[in-house]
Order: C-alpha cells, then structure tokens, then sequence
C-alpha cells in the first residue's frame, strides 16, 4: 500500500507524460506479482464495485473525527471530494508497523467488507485510518468507495506495461483488454500472462498470430474515429478513395465468437453480454473464431428504413437504449419494449485469423460474406452512395431527421489500427473520421453557479442556463425582470421571464472560468447551499447534440450533451433566446418518452 | 457597556481611543498589526506599529510616514486608552494589538500563526504568544478542520528533496511564494547546500529588511548577478506568481515550479494552480491553532474577522462561547482568497 500510495503521489505530482510512465515503469519493477496486479488494474480504470456505502463512509467519518455534521459538510464543500475530505479532517494517525501491499489490503482488509454488517465495517476503517497517513487514508476511502481515479490514461499504463515487459503496446493493449472488467478480479496470474513474453510467431505469417488474444474471451482494441473538423475535399482528397456509413447513436461493440462461447464487450471494455440476450442469439450460430465490430443500438421495427439500407426498422434514439441499459431484471416486457440489435460495421477475426491488417474494403467485402452465410440475419451498416463530397454533404445534411450523429468515414484502403490514431508508421493508409452533424446552439443566460469537484472544487463553473419565456421587446423590458430578479420579486406568471432550460460545465478554457467564476461572486444575490444565484448578466453560446421532451423539467426539454461554446459579451440580455425558439428545435414527429 | 472595538466603513475602530486597526480607508490614526498590503495601506496620518517593522512599513508606504514604534509588549497610553503589541508569529514584526480601557481588555490579532506544540518556533519573526482578553478579534484563513499543518521539519524536507532532485537533473527550482514573510521563512528552513538560491526583484529588498533586524538568511542573489548560467539549473528561485511568464523566468531555462502556500492543502487547488508541485506553507493557524489560540485568551467573547467566517463563528457558539462576526476587507473571502494560489493576487501571505 505504502509504495502504491508512492506511485499515486508520483503520478500525481506530475502532469509530464514521460515523467508518469518513468514512475509506473519503477513501480512495475518494484512491486511483487500480486501488487501489480492490483495497481494496474486500478491505473487502467478498474472499478470494483463499491464495499462500502458513501452514507455510512461519511458517517463514520465524522464521528472519528470528532466534527458536528454541519462542518464535515463544509469541509466537503470546500474540498470537493469525499474521500480527501475524510483523509483531511481525521485527527493525524498514529504510525503503525510496515503495512501490507496493495493485494494484500484488498483481499484481506477491503473485499471482506462487502456486505459486512455496519458496525464491522466502522471498526475495520477506524483501525485502517488510525495507521494511514492522509495519502494512505485517501487511497483506501477511494478504493472502498469505488470512486478511484488517477490522471492516467489507459493508453499511458499500457506504455509503461509493455515497457516493463519488452513487448509491443499493441499486444499489451490486446492482452489487457477485459483486464479491468469489474466481474473479475486482478490476480498475479492474469498480470503474469499480461506481461508473458510474446509468442513465436507462426511461420508464413508476418507477426500478427503473435497478437491473437490469449483467452477467447478478449477483444480487439477498439480502433476509434477522428473528428473530422475541415473540408473533406481539402483534408481527405478524392472522395472515391472512402467509403460514407451512417455515425449512430448506440454504443459501440465488438461480439466476440470463439470457443462456442459468446462475449459482447463495448468500448469502455466493459463486458456487456449478461446485458443483451438479443447478441448472444444473434452470435452463436457464428463459425468459431469470429469477431465483429459494430453499433449496438435498439433497434424500431416500425420506423422506415435508413436510406441505403434493406433491412426493415431502423435504430430508435439514444434514450431508448439509455432506458433499457438502466433496467436490472431483463424481463419479456423489457426485451419486447426495447429490443437491441447490433448494425455490424467491421470484421476483425474470421476463422481465428486476424484481419485487422487487411484493407478497409476487403474487410468489408468478408463482413458482407459473413452476413449472408449466417442465421439470424446479421445486420451491415449501409455504405452510402456518394462519388463526390457534395453527395455525402448532402446525406449529412439529413443526418438529424433520420436520427443519426453524421457520417463516418474509412479509407477504402485503411487497416484496423489500434485508439485513436491518424496514421502508422508503415505505408497502409489508416484512417477512420467522424464527420459529424453541426450541433445545435442557443444563447442562454446565466442565472445559478454551483462550485466543480475534483481540480475545479471552490471555483464556479456548473452553471445553469435560462432562456427567455418569449421575446423580449427591447432591453428596458429585460433589465425590468433583472431588478425584479434581483429585489427577489417572485417572476409574473403571465409576464415576461427567464426559464431555467438547462445546465453546462464545460467547454470554457481554465481562464474563462475564473472569469466568469469572479463575475459569479461579484453578482451573487443569494447562496442555497452549495448553490448561487446571480443576477443575470452573462450570456453564454451552448451547443448540444440533440433535444427531446421531458416534463420533468420546467423547460418541458431535455437537452443531449449541453456545453458551452463561449461567453458572449458582445451579445445583450434581452437578445438571448427564446423558450419559443427551443421548442421549434423538437423533432417533429416523435411523441414524448414516458 | 460600550464596546471597545466596533467596526466602520473605514476600518475596525476603538471610539475611546478614536483609532483604527488595520484601516482600508484612509485614517487619522491606524495602529498596524503588520506590513502585508491588505493591513497597511498607505495615506494614514500616524501609525504605530511594531518597531521592528518599521523598515518593512516604510519601504512599503513610503519613507515619509508618521511612524511610531513599539516594543513587543511595551504599552502607550492614548486618551485613557491603553494599547500594547505582543507577537503574532506571522511574518516579522508582525502584531497582535492589545487595547485597556475601564478594566476591559480587547485583542485584534490581524493575522497570527501559533507555533504547534512540540515545533521548533520560526527563526524569522517572533513566535506568536497568546494574550489573555475578555474579547478577542481573531482572523479565519483557514477556519476549516481540513486544515491542519504537518511539522516545518517534514515540510522543509519535503522541498529540499525537490529542490535536489531537480538539481541533480540539471533544471531550476523555482518556487513561487509570497515576497513577504513566506520567502524568507523558506530561505531560514531550506538546506542552503544543495545549490545557490536566487530571488526575484519584488523578493530580494524584504530580504535586505529581515537582515537588517538580525535574521540570519541564507546567501541569496538576484538573477543578474549570477554569471554562470549552469549555476542557475542547480539553482532555488523564489519568486511570486506573477513572475512565471515572464521573460525573466525564461532565464532559467528548464524548470519546475511549485508553489508555496496553505491553500496547496487541498489537491483541486494544487491541481488547478498549474504548478508541478504544491507545498503546504502557511503563515496563518492551521484548525487546531485558531482553537488553541482563541481557548488560551480566556475570552468569552470572540469576533471572527476574514476566512472561514460563519464557520468559525457557529463552531464557537456551539463550543458555548459568544462569537460574532465583523465584516472586513483583509484577505478575501474563503472562497475568493481559493483563486489566490492561480493569481496570487488577493490578499497576501497565505
């Protein structure tokens, strides 16, 4: 534990790349078989699940620290994380004999406090922070708590991984794929296996057997898109060297077929198949050794089909899926309401072999093949007919009222590389782009600040945003509700007033929010609790991806994605939008989500 | 009975005696507990401080001032009233003010920092002592039990640690702190023999200013007068904020740079300066210092003046002691003054 909290605080300390995978490579090297295991599984985004509640966390920590409620939440409120929180306001610890490893304090301390009667589960964390310094305590709330994070980013811990190793990143990232899927847990088994010399590979292949997964269970590394931000003409060349998809709004997966056994696994390699029947049905009647690559979304048998497309249905909106994801019991109901499917864009394995390194087209052709081989039918996301960029603008044009995020675009030619990256060092193009829809924007005013978490803590930038009930008719009429606003006069129900819509925390560089932070102080009219409101003065450009009905909000909308784009000072108050204006943005013909 | 401090737009105000304590507006009289900006501002007509500081309040206010000083403990009368200045620990010649009149005593700390049990006291200005009173005015800074201070000892190993590792990496250290108070007590705790120290224009004359009254420094030079450039990568740099940016940092070459403060005890506010490091150096109480300090006055009655103000304020009363507040223009609120580790700007010596 001692050392993990030395590697915490190193990579902690530091915002230089290098420098972070220099302290995981010393690290690697330090820590026995069974603590890495542990500790790279963390670095990576394991989650276990949560051993103790955050009420009972909370509530145990006050009473140890002798502190009234009242100002434990203030502490909170200042720091901005729990677990720090608790690690600063215990009284200082009392140091004990060399504490165990990292594994040692999951397996023996922590896991066993699962479902452990509260009183046990006070007495053990009392004992833990009686010995822990403030890092000490802070990792093991975190740990406990199921909220560790560390700025690492998978991609990095790989690097360092395959470093220590003396293996390709790529391998290491095929190897660690599932590896912090919260089912299992990490052993100085797996972790050996990660870090195993590669295989010979066989002869007559040029390496890649070398990369096969070593348990049939795991996927691929996601190859993932660039947003495409220029003109296509200037920035990819001829359009004939590409092949359009729709972009949908599901969420990716690959479905992994081998060994009779079925796996669906999504991009946060979190292994979903428990979660869709539907797959599993869909997949076993698959040859062993296959592995698709695609969107798993619910799928409308009613609506009519995507152009291109000759399969009846089509993908229903984002907030059927989220709905269904969130149901625990998978019950007949259910899998009638929101049926999942899954429209297959790629093919990295067949008959065992890999087939990343194969052109985009190729690939596509075998997707195709396989498609008509098997039974049931498997879904192929339509390739769009366009020789020239104007055709595909135009199907990008009516990206929003078919219920799609914009087009993708492949290189013809372009192998299945690994993250999200534009080109390999070797000749064969790689390239996969979104070419996203333009995102919807209004002008909002802001009328509540609420102070961030984590590195934001004690500064403002959750904001919430008002637009206006109806146009204003000149700016004398909005200052008239500003005063009313800020006298605390309760707004005219039949008059002109600002209506909350939405909320935002992001898209403003460091320097705009303290910005925008010191107007929020210099404006405050009062303060519940954590939250302020301001007289409205600043409106703000926000875009978002998409709107739908929801009467749980005052608004009557419910906005995908909100962020701001910029502050507008150029822009005055009574010139912000209009509720009016919002509604018109609705998709016309869908009726509202229960 | 009326009470013997109040406070006014100008300033915390003493009716029988008809001066301020640390004025942000312009006075007749100001009794000043110490030399940062937020509590001694210029134009007053008379002041009286600590004599100790009085090279400090007139390289900062002007040569020309009507300046009065006292020894720590030495008392003046004043139109009945009696005042006295006894040690706040905070920077050098820093105050806490003790006014006497008909039988009562009222204390206004200004900004203290109690020395922890057990510690080694501060070699740069006196070691803060407590003043029995029936009213004592106490600041807040840090008037959250989150805040607690570990040992100097542990700290200042801590930095020197950094400071070598960089060295041995051949890249500057530079350390941004505030010129006043928080500088020299670095320069008095740092292991002077890992390299040269250099120090930035705003930080060198308040050097010159500790050295004048006897505190021992280490060496320390500005940029200018270091000829060899390769003494600079082994070098500390303290420096505030607002030099990082500048043309002058960029002397240095490579660097990396942390910051100083109590406000690096919270990681969001380490994270969010923008600094490769945060050392937790404070030259106010940390949680249990303002509850120590305030037990040791005996006063029944507290004022809580800048920081964490209601939280003090209702943590007392529930402690049974009478607790208030006064609304003053030192430092910042709690809040504002969590933007000082970014800008460095509002209010000083935290």
């Amino acid at each position: 534990m001692k050392r993990f909290a030395e590697l915490y605080a190193a990579l902690d300390a530091t915002t230089s790349t290098a420098a972070k995978v220099d302290a995981l490579v010393a690290y690697l090297a330090a820590a026995p078989d069974e603590d890495a295991a542990w500790a790279v599984y963390f670095l990576a985004g394991g989650k276990p699940r949560q051993t103790v509640r955050t009420a009972l966390l909370r509530a145990v920590a006050t009473e140890a620290a002798g502190l009234p409620d009242w100002l434990f939440e203030a502490s909170y409120q200042a720091v901005g994380d729990l677990a720090e929180t608790i690690a600063l306001v215990l009284p200082p610890p009392v140091p004990a004999a060399e504490p165990p490893g990292l594994a040692a304090w999951m397996h023996e301390r922590l896991l066993p406090l699962r479902g452990a009667d509260d009183a046990t589960v006070a007495h053990a964390l009392r004992a833990a922070w009686r010995e822990l310094d403030t890092l000490g305590r802070f990792l093991l709330v975190k740990l406990v708590g199921g909220g560790f994070r560390v700025g690492v980013s998978k991609l990095l811990v790989q690097r360092a991984v395959a470093r220590h190793a003396g293996l390709d990143a790529t391998l290491v990232a095929a190897r660690m794929m599932g590896y912090t899927d919260g089912k299992r847990l990490p052993t100085a088994e797996a972790w050996r296996a990660v870090i195993a010399p590669a295989a010979i590979a066989p002869a007559g292949t040029d390496g890649p057997a070398a990369a096969m997964p070593h348990e049939p269970s795991q996927p691929w590394p996601f190859f993932l898109a660039q947003p495409l931000l220029e003109d296509p003409a200037e920035a990819l060349g001829p359009a004939s060297d590409w092949l359009a998809e729709w972009k949908f709004d599901g969420i990716r997966g690959q479905v992994v077929r081998r060994a009779g056994g079925v796996w669906v696994w999504s991009r946060g390699e979190e292994l979903m198949t428990e979660r869709f029947p539907e797959l599993q049905a869909l997949a076993a009647g698959w040859p062993d050794g296959t592995v698709v690559d695609g969107e798993i979304v619910v799928w409308d048998r009613e609506a009519p089909p995507l152009p291109g497309a000759d399969t009846p249905g089509r993908p229903a909106p984002f907030a059927r899926l989220q709905q269904r994801i969130g149901r625990q019991a998978l019950n007949a109901k259910v899998l009638a309401d929101a049926p999942v499917g899954f429209v297959a864009y790629d093919v990295l394995e067949l008959g065992g072999v890999d087939q990343r390194v194969r052109p985009q087209h190729e690939r596509r052709a075998a997707l195709q093949a396989l498609a008509a081989a098997v039974s049931p039918r498997l879904v192929v996301s339509p390739l769009l007919a366009g020789a020239d960029w104007p055709s595909l603008a135009a199907w990008r044009a009516q990206s929003r009222s078919l219920g799609v995020e914009g087009l993708m675009l492949k290189h013809r030619d372009s192998r299945y590389g690994t993250g999200r990256v534009r080109r390999s060092g070797d000749d064969a193009p790689l390239a996969w782009w979104k070419w996203k829809v333009e995102p919807f924007t209004v002008d909002g005013v802001l009328i509540y600040a609420q102070a961030g978490h984590g590195r934001r803590a004690s500064v403002y930038t959750d904001y919430t945003f008002a637009v206006w009930n109806r146009a204003p008719a000149d700016a004398d009429e909005a200052q008239a509700v500003v005063e009313a606003i800020a006298a605390r006069r309760p707004p005219d129900p039949d008059g002109l007033q600002l209506v909350a819509f939405t909320k935002a925390y992001s898209g403003l560089t460091d320097e705009e929010f303290r910005a925008v932070d010191a107007v929020i102080r210099k404006t405050t009219l009062e303060k519940f609790g954590p939250v302020r409101s301001v007289r409205p003065t600043m409106v703000f450009e926000l875009a978002f991806e998409g709107i739908a009905r929801s009467p749980r909000h005052k608004s009557g909308v419910a906005l995908r994605f909100p962020r701001m784009l910029r502050p507008r000072p150029d822009k005055p108050l009574h010139e912000a939008d209009t509720l009016p204006a919002l509604l018109a943005l609705l998709p016309a013909s869908r009726a509202a989500p229960a | 009975m009326s009470d013997l401090i109040v406070q006014r737009p100008e300033g915390l105000y003493c009716p029988p005696g008809d001066f301020y304590i640390d004025p942000w507006r312009r006075v007749d009289r100001a009794v000043i507990t110490h030399a940062h900006a937020d509590h001694a501002r210029p134009g007053h007509g008379h002041y009286l401080a600590t004599a100790v500081s009085e090279g400090l309040l007139r390289a900062r206010l002007g040569a020309d001032i009507t300046f009065q000083g006292l020894a720590y403990g030495e008392a003046v009368e004043h139109r009945g009233v009696r005042i006295s200045l006894h040690p706040a620990g905070h920077v050098l010649g820093s105050a806490q003010v003790r006014v006497e009149h008909g039988g009562r005593v009222w204390v206004a700390s200004g900004d203290y920092r109690p020395t922890p049990a057990g510690a080694t006291p501060d070699r740069t200005c006196t070691p803060f002592e407590p003043v029995r009173c029936d009213v004592f005015i106490t600041e807040s800074t840090f008037g959250l039990p989150i805040y607690r201070w570990q040992p100097d000892a542990r700290l200042f190993g801590e930095i020197n640690a950094w400071w070598a590792a960089n060295a041995e990496a051949g890249r500057a250290s530079v350390l941004v702190c505030y010129s006043l108070g928080k500088a020299q007590r670095l320069l008095a705790g740092v292991d002077a023999s890992i390299g040269p120290i250099v120090c930035h224009g705003a930080v060198e004359p308040l050097n010159r200013a500790y050295r004048a009254v006897g505190v021992a420094l280490p060496e320390t030079r500005l940029v200018s007068e270091v000829a060899d450039r390769g003494a600079l990568r082994r070098a500390l740099v303290l420096c505030p904020g607002s030099a990082l940016g500048t043309p002058w940092v960029r002397r240095f070459g490579e660097f990396s740079d942390a910051f100083a403060s109590g406000w690096m005890q919270v990681r969001g506010q380490r994270r969010r300066g923008g600094h490769d490091r945060g050392f937790v150096l404070s030259d106010h109480a940390d949680w249990p210092g303002l509850l120590t300090a305030i037990g040791a006055t005996g006063a029944p009655r507290v004022i809580v003046t800048h920081g964490s103000v209601p939280v003090l304020v209702r943590y007392l009363q529930e402690q049974g002691l009478q607790a208030e507040a006064f609304e003053t223009e030192y430092g910042d609120d709690q809040e504002a003054a969590a933007e000082a580790p970014a800008g460095a700007s509002a209010g000083e010596g935290a």
